[in-house]
């Protein structure tokens, strides 16, 4: 199953919901204002840390770099994807939860 | 349609929203309504401020001055449209000092990790 | 789009659904019942009750097979039934007895 959040964490609790709820093993994709979830340095770093161990974890990379980020803000362990990638993950997945 | 060519798939309605405040809540209840003509396998959760949907006792009559329509009402007819899955997350109701007494429909509660294995039977999650 | 009754003009949507729900008369039915050339009787009266009252518990027009299945718990399997019901509202119980009830298309009405 993959997960999808497109809010900043610090919007919205879309990002710790899903990784509170996701399960061992599922993928988590961050994209759009979800991006900022993935950088370090964040309150949210521990969290995402901490997710890293059960879940993995990508970041839409045209997205981190539309908002003046690149590979090098992202936490250890989250994997950038380009458009490609985003569409291999959902065609990888049996079902994709959107959290808004 | 010929019987064995049906095919039941799991569906899921992920409800995240307060009622009212935008139009997410009403909507996805609607959707729920109308997919349900299509007999497959529903189920709702209620997670964050999702759970504020199933609160008891909305008022939102012109007296009562918000003046829109109560849509609260729908959620218990939906076991007559077979729609009878009602799951709700356990800590989103906790945080808002909310109890199952509160909430106008008989629904189950699940804790993280029943919720989680719960998604994952799905073959169609839609978030609202 | 508006319908004339007892001197009053009503409001209506491009299908002859009420706009405003709380015009409904018992006068407002037989206009409209007329319109389709229908005579409303008990039997009519009886769905059409039925229907406001369940709109007023649930705030939605019932699906046809959800209303065909209340009805015969209420009232008996011999009403229970579509063909009884389209009998009485040949355009559809869903979409003709919830106009002449004043309520609005029913949902999943598709």
């Amino acid at each position: 199953m993959l997960h999808t959040v497109n809010k900043s964490p610090f919007e919205k609790n879309s990002l710790e919901t899903c990784l509170r709820l996701a399960s061992a093993g599922n993928a988590v994709l961050l994209f759009e204002d979800g991006v900022y979830g993935a950088v370090k340095g964040t309150r949210f770093e521990p969290t995402v840390s901490n997710a890293l161990s059960n879940n993995k974890i990508y970041v839409l990379v045209s997205d981190l770099e539309a908002r003046g980020m690149n590979k090098d803000n992202v936490i250890d362990g989250v994997e950038t994807v380009d458009y490609a990638g985003f569409v291999d993950l959902v065609a990888d997945n049996k079902s994709v939860q959107a959290w808004l | 349609m010929e019987e064995d060519e049906e095919i039941i798939k799991k569906f899921l309605y992920v409800n995240r929203k307060a009622p009212y405040g935008t139009v997410y809540a009403l909507e996805s209840l609607e959707v729920v309504l109308i997919g349900a003509a299509f007999d497959q396998d529903v189920s709702l959760a209620f997670i964050d401020d999702g759970v504020y949907q199933l609160k008891k006792d909305q008022n939102t009559s012109v007296d009562a001055g918000a003046g829109m329509k109560n849509f609260s009402k729908t959620y218990r007819a939906l076991e007559a449209y077979d729609v009878e899955k009602l799951y709700v997350d356990k800590k989103s109701m906790d945080e808002r000092g909310l109890s199952v007494d509160d909430l106008l429909v008989d629904v189950e509660i699940l804790d993280e990790a029943k919720m989680a294995e719960m998604m994952g039977q799905q073959d169609v999650v839609l978030s609202f | 789009m508006a319908i004339e009754v007892n001197g009053k003009t009503i409001e209506t949507d491009e299908e002859d659904y009420l706009v405003n729900l709380s015009d409904w008369t018992k006068e407002i039915a037989e206009v409209l019942a007329k319109q389709d050339e229908l005579e409303l009787t008990e039997q009519h009266w009886q769905i059409i009750n039925y229907l406001r009252d369940y709109y007023e518990e649930y705030q939605i027009a019932p699906a046809v097979r959800v209303l065909t299945k209340a009805i015969g718990k209420k009232f008996g399997k011999d009403k229970g039934n579509s063909k009884y019901l389209y009998t009485l509202f040949p355009y559809g119980p869903g979409k003709q007895a919830c106009r002449f009830a004043g309520l609005p298309k029913p949902t999943g009405c598709i």
